[in-house]
């Protein structure tokens, strides 16, 4: 509707709209506002997009903001007029030639933002001056370079964007960075590290990625703190891989660097969501620095060397299987065109007997279909039950440990190298950034269970 | 050798000693903000259970609190105050009290509907408008009592008021917000929180800044406080209503007095508040008087800790021998504007120390000396090695402060801000009040937030109000309590009990059991679910507030009947508070407690007398011994009365005859 474009009325619609008009008030305008219900004060407010057509909304002298009703407004005096103005306080970002060179890439969603307090908008800041007015931290680590890519959400991100950011990291590196950071949603940030580590080869630098769980508009947000330690990694650590960087225990103690290709965000909305499947994690990193928990990582080298390769074939999915599962589902992924099927099969690779036949026929129309667990830790092992070899001479290929997303995602790149069969096998099953490691460490699952006395101990008292 | 640079010339009155119109010429002004924790069962933005406290703790876990971009790029006082002090946040957390919202890991549930409804009639007593929608507010705390750094928070009425002494004053605003933590200590650069009462209901009565005497502020608190409780609908006890007082005098700042736990601590403390603000501008205009100015003022400091290292004050020497770092700092032409006293028993100098002990963290007291303390402490040489080092001159002030180096740096600074403050008057902050209040003393606490650090949850979607809801809380709101208190009279409450009937959250029942059941004694129910049930409460530990309205009035009705005696009810109400599904009459058969009829009591009577024989004694203790006998069977069951006059009967009035031969041999 070309109406809501108008400023005058930002996000008022219908009768209200109509009643702000003919009373002559708009948005900012200073209001008494004479209602059935009483006389409210203070400044008219746009209304949020997706509320109701039927209430003004004011911001009172004390900071609050409170909805009236439309239909029991009888008059509204205007006594002045207040536009809020917001700009991002800037400051120039320090440069110190002593100091390490990082570039941070944006994919969208906040690193760092300011509140405009009287409409609650986020502002995000991005440029190094708003970063370094937000997060002085960040001069005393290294030079900053920033480049905004994207301005998606998280699940919005796809293969075009990979494509892209996986070329400007290569740039970056061919132009001398000494580190990179990616600022990204969290949602889908364990999708984008496993192409990355597959896209991007044998860095000679960190690749970070980073985000928030907490929006970075509120005080106990963890961007910056997590932002501080990502750059840290990229400007200092000797670990030349593909990773993410994000909250480590629920307490604020450190921030955990996790393998691109074996991280998943476990909890919808924990700061410490983050995990390592199936390996432990590569290193913990705070203001002090990096410690490394592994140390069978690629080291941070001085040549620009890096294999940038970013095929991509979209025509695969994941199929998630359920007991009672029908054929119809995989049937119709093979007559739409699919080239590539990861299922999530139960227990070390599993599914029913009915959909023998449709795996068959994937077979032997040519689509790659791979077999994970939704177990998530453990390998897929199909020798162990009869159904396991059946699957395997209808054709399903066992992926090792490999994640499920992260199986999908490799197929996808897999797919976009070849179509023949021996070598999609060879491409997936040959592991390029752990994607399959040869053997789980015994402390690789750990899920500590709450209730039983050691673990509350434990929790109790190391604040974890 | 004392000598006065700064001429304040004024003591302080003691509270008590002056009238409203003194009050008046001060331009005293004082705002309330009462706090009181609605009745809900669960907590406001999650389901967790609501009201239960306990020490006791299963976890910690460690947060920090970062200003938001606006706090760092405006420089707002508390934002940066709280990011200057660098805290490290300890949260306790009691399993069945706490889950992942509260610990800021999951985002809230919808607004607690109850505590809504209980919201919406209190806006009806204190005759409030009621907004058409709510919008949740965040409102930014970065101390830590709130682990997400804000507090959610709503208006629900404004524009309201409340009579105080037959004086209409304004209610400004009904907020419905979430409950803090509680905190546990603070000490050096770690803050520990209990979080049991975090997110807990509460709602929040703003009055405008009207009232004129510190008595009034009391009486309003007071009146404020038996409006809510008359609701029925909020909690009562330790912590569940708490006051902020705002203050100021002409001339002065708004202060605020922050966590005021007794309203009878208030008007003391709000006087003494007021006169710190004219010594403090009286010491301004003395400051500015002896040619000071803020523009010129420019407080230096340095280290000096070779200079002092022979100091055999005891405070700074052990400082001293455990490392610390010691830093002057110069006041040019200050002189001893130090001693100006602010409140009883407090110089200028204690609002200095405050400062430094919550911002630089330096909480060992006394965290600084300076050269024209009355009692100086300090060798005479040790300054007069000072004093050069820092090129100080005779009527400078020159303070001296240890630490580790980085807090004493921030308290150096510290030191200076605020000293340059007393130039330009009263500093916006908030106060806590000192020991256990009575003294009247406060100290700094926090810089005084401005409106700023309000802004929309993006959370939470707006809350319409239908009007049917509003009138539906209207209507449960009877009356207000002053024309419930002639209510009560009429009816025949004692006089002693109509307030606590009032406040009581049975008195709905109370009225119910009246009218269903004609003839009762109006007082003995009235005494019964107040005094009565508290005193079970509280001395027998019983959980009376287990007990429903339904299990009490099927009680009532019982008693009523005769088919149950107070003499056994204590017992009954204890079986129902840990028995919550039972009905009345269970519970008695459960208890065995059934109603004697006379026959049984009268062929009871006729036993005891055959086993004790006739006997001739006829004195008072045979009476208790043959009435103590038969209530042992029948206690409970029949009206001690009634067993009274059947034994009476049947030994042929024994207990007449009995007094009669008391009297004669007290005689």
């Amino acid at each position: 509707m070309n109406s809501n474009a108008d400023p005058r009325y930002k996000g008022y619609r219908g009768k209200t709209r109509e009643l702000l008009a003919a009373q002559g008030v708009q948005v900012w305008s200073d209001v008494e506002i004479h209602s059935t219900k009483g006389v409210f004060s203070g400044i008219i407010l746009p209304r949020s997009e997706n509320a109701d057509q039927y209430h003004v909304v004011i911001k009172m002298a004390s900071g609050y903001n409170v909805g009236i009703r439309a239909d029991t407004i009888t008059r509204i005096v205007q006594r002045g007029f207040r536009e809020a103005h917001y700009q991002i306080p800037e400051r120039e970002f320090p440069r110190d030639e002593s100091k390490p060179n990082v570039v941070l890439f944006g994919t969208g969603g906040t690193i760092a933002s300011r509140l405009d307090y009287r409409t609650g908008a986020v502002i995000p800041a991005f440029s190094p001056g708003e970063l370094y007015g937000s997060v002085p931290e960040l001069a005393d680590i290294c030079n900053l370079r920033t480049e905004k890519l994207y301005s998606v959400f998280s699940e919005n991100m796809g293969p075009q964007q990979w494509v892209g950011l996986a070329g400007k990291v290569g740039e970056a590196i061919r132009q001398g960075a000494d580190g990179v950071v990616i600022g990204h949603g969290t949602d889908t940030m364990h999708h984008t590290a496993a192409i990355l580590s597959f896209m991007v080869q044998n860095p000679p630098i960190p690749v970070v990625m980073v985000g928030s769980q907490r929006s970075s508009d509120r005080p106990s947000s963890d961007a910056a703190s997590n932002l501080v330690n990502a750059t840290l990694t990229a400007a200092k650590s000797d670990i030349a891989e593909v990773m993410v960087c994000m909250f480590g225990p629920t307490s604020d103690l450190y921030d955990l660097l996790h393998q691109g290709t074996r991280v998943r965000k476990m909890h919808s909305s924990y700061r410490s969501t983050f995990r390592t499947i199936g390996d432990v994690p590569l290193a913990r990193v705070d203001r002090n620095g990096v410690k490394p928990i592994r140390t069978d990582y690629n080291r941070r080298r001085a040549d620009r060397q890096v294999t940038i390769d970013p095929a991509f074939d979209d025509r695969v999915s994941i199929v998630y299987y359920y007991p009672g599962m029908k054929p119809d589902i995989i049937e119709s992924l093979i007559d739409n065109g699919y080239k590539g099927i990861v299922i999530a099969g139960t227990g070390l690779g599993h599914v029913n007997q009915p959909l023998y036949p449709v795996l068959k026929r994937a077979r032997d129309m040519g689509v790659h279909v791979f077999m994970t667990v939704q177990t998530l830790w453990g390998y897929v092992q199909m020798y162990v039950y009869e159904t396991g070899r059946d699957l395997m001479d209808l054709g399903v290929i066992p992926a090792g440990n490999m994640l499920p997303e992260v199986a999908y995602m490799k197929l996808c790149w897999a797919l976009g190298h070849s179509h023949q069969r021996e070598e999609v096998q060879r491409i997936m099953l040959t592991p390029i950034a752990r994607e399959i490691t040869l053997r789980e460490p015994h402390d690789g699952y750990l899920i500590l269970q709450g209730g039983l006395p050691e673990v509350e101990e434990f929790i109790g008292r190391y604040r974890r | 050798m004392p000598f006065l640079l700064v001429e304040v010339s004024m003591t302080i009155p003691p509270y008590g000693t002056l009238s409203p119109d003194d009050y008046r010429a001060l331009g005293f002004r004082s705002g309330l903000e009462v706090h009181q924790q609605l009745f809900t069962q669960n907590k406001l933005f999650c389901r967790c259970p609501a009201g239960r406290y306990s020490p006791v703790y299963h976890a910690e876990i460690l947060r920090h609190m970062r200003p938001t971009l606006s706090e760092l790029g405006e420089y707002d006082g508390t934002a940066l105050m709280e990011f200057k002090t660098k805290k490290e946040i300890i949260y306790r957390l009691h399993r069945d009290t706490v889950c992942t919202y509260e610990m800021d890991d999951a985002p809230p549930f919808l607004l607690d509907d109850e505590a809504l409804d209980h919201a919406l009639e209190i806006a009806h007593l204190l005759n409030c408008n009621i907004v058409g929608e709510l919008h949740i507010t965040r409102k930014q705390y970065l101390d830590g009592s709130i682990p997400t750094g804000f507090q959610r928070t709503t208006i629900v009425g404004t524009d309201g008021y409340i009579l105080v002494g037959g004086r209409r004053i304004g209610v400004r605003q009904l907020g419905l917000e979430e409950d803090a933590c509680r905190e546990v200590s603070d000490e050096g650069h770690v803050r520990t929180y209990l979080t049991d009462r975090l997110s807990m209901p509460l709602v929040e009565v703003v009055t405008e800044p009207e009232l004129t005497t510190p008595e009034e502020v009391a009486q309003a608190n007071q009146v404020i406080r038996f409006l809510t409780r008359s609701s029925g609908k909020v909690r009562t006890g330790a912590g569940a209503g708490r006051q902020d007082v705002n203050v100021s005098v002409a001339g002065g700042t708004r202060v605020e007095i922050k966590g005021v736990c007794r309203i009878p601590l208030i008007p003391a403390l709000v006087h003494y508040e007021a006169f710190r603000q004219v010594t403090l501008l009286r010491l301004r205009d003395g400051l500015l008087a002896a040619g000071l100015s803020p523009d010129t003022f420019h407080p230096r400091h340095k280290e000096v800790t070779r200079a002092v290292y022979r100091a055999t004050y005891p405070p700074l020497r052990a400082a001293l021998d455990q490392g610390a770092r010691v830093r002057a700092v110069v006041l040019p032409g200050f002189g001893d504007a130090m001693n100006t006293m602010t409140q009883p028993g407090r110089p200028f100098s204690s609002e200095v120390s405050d400062r430094v002990r919550v911002i630089a963290c330096l909480d060992r007291l006394p965290n600084l000396i300076y050269r024209h303390m009355p009692d100086p402490g300090l060798d005479p040489s040790i300054w007069s090695r000072v004093l050069p080092a820092m090129a100080a001159e005779e009527g400078d002030g020159l303070v001296l402060v240890w630490g580790n180096e980085q807090d004493v740096r921030t308290a150096a600074e510290e030191i200076g801000i605020r000293c340059a403050e007393a130039l330009v008057g009263i500093p916006s902050e908030t106060r806590q009040v000192l020991g256990d209040g009575t003294a009247g003393v406060t100290g700094f606490e926090r810089i005084l937030p401005g409106p700023d650090r309000m802004y929309p949850d993006t959370d939470l979607p707006p809350i319409p109000i239908p009007d049917d809801r509003v009138e539906k809380a209207r209507l449960r709101v009877d009356a207000p309590p002053w024309e419930l208190g002639e209510r009560y009279r009429a009816m025949g409450v004692p006089e002693h009990l109509v307030d606590r009937l009032i406040l009581s959250p049975r008195r709905r029942l109370f009225e119910q059991a009246i009218k269903s059941f004609p003839g009762i004694s109006t007082a003995r129910v009235a005494h019964l679910l107040t005094a009565t049930l508290t005193g079970w409460r509280r001395r027998s530990g019983i959980p009376v507030d287990r007990v429903s309205d339904e299990q009490m009035l099927d009680l009532i009705r019982l008693l009523h009947k005769g088919r149950l005696q107070y003499e056994s009810l204590k017992e009954v109400v204890r079986y129902l508070a840990a028995h919550e599904q039972v009905s009345a009459d269970i519970a008695l058969r459960d208890l065995g407690i059934q109603p004697a009829g006379e026959v049984e009591v009268r062929d009871l009577v006729a036993q005891v007398l055959d086993q004790e024989g006739g006997g001739l004694q006829m004195d008072r203790r045979r009476w208790k011994a043959l009435m103590g006998k038969v209530m042992a069977r029948v206690r409970g069951r029949y009206p001690g009365r009634g067993v009274a006059a059947i034994l009476e009967e049947m030994t042929g009035g024994l207990h007449a005859r009995a007094s009669a031969a008391g009297e004669e041999g007290d005689r």
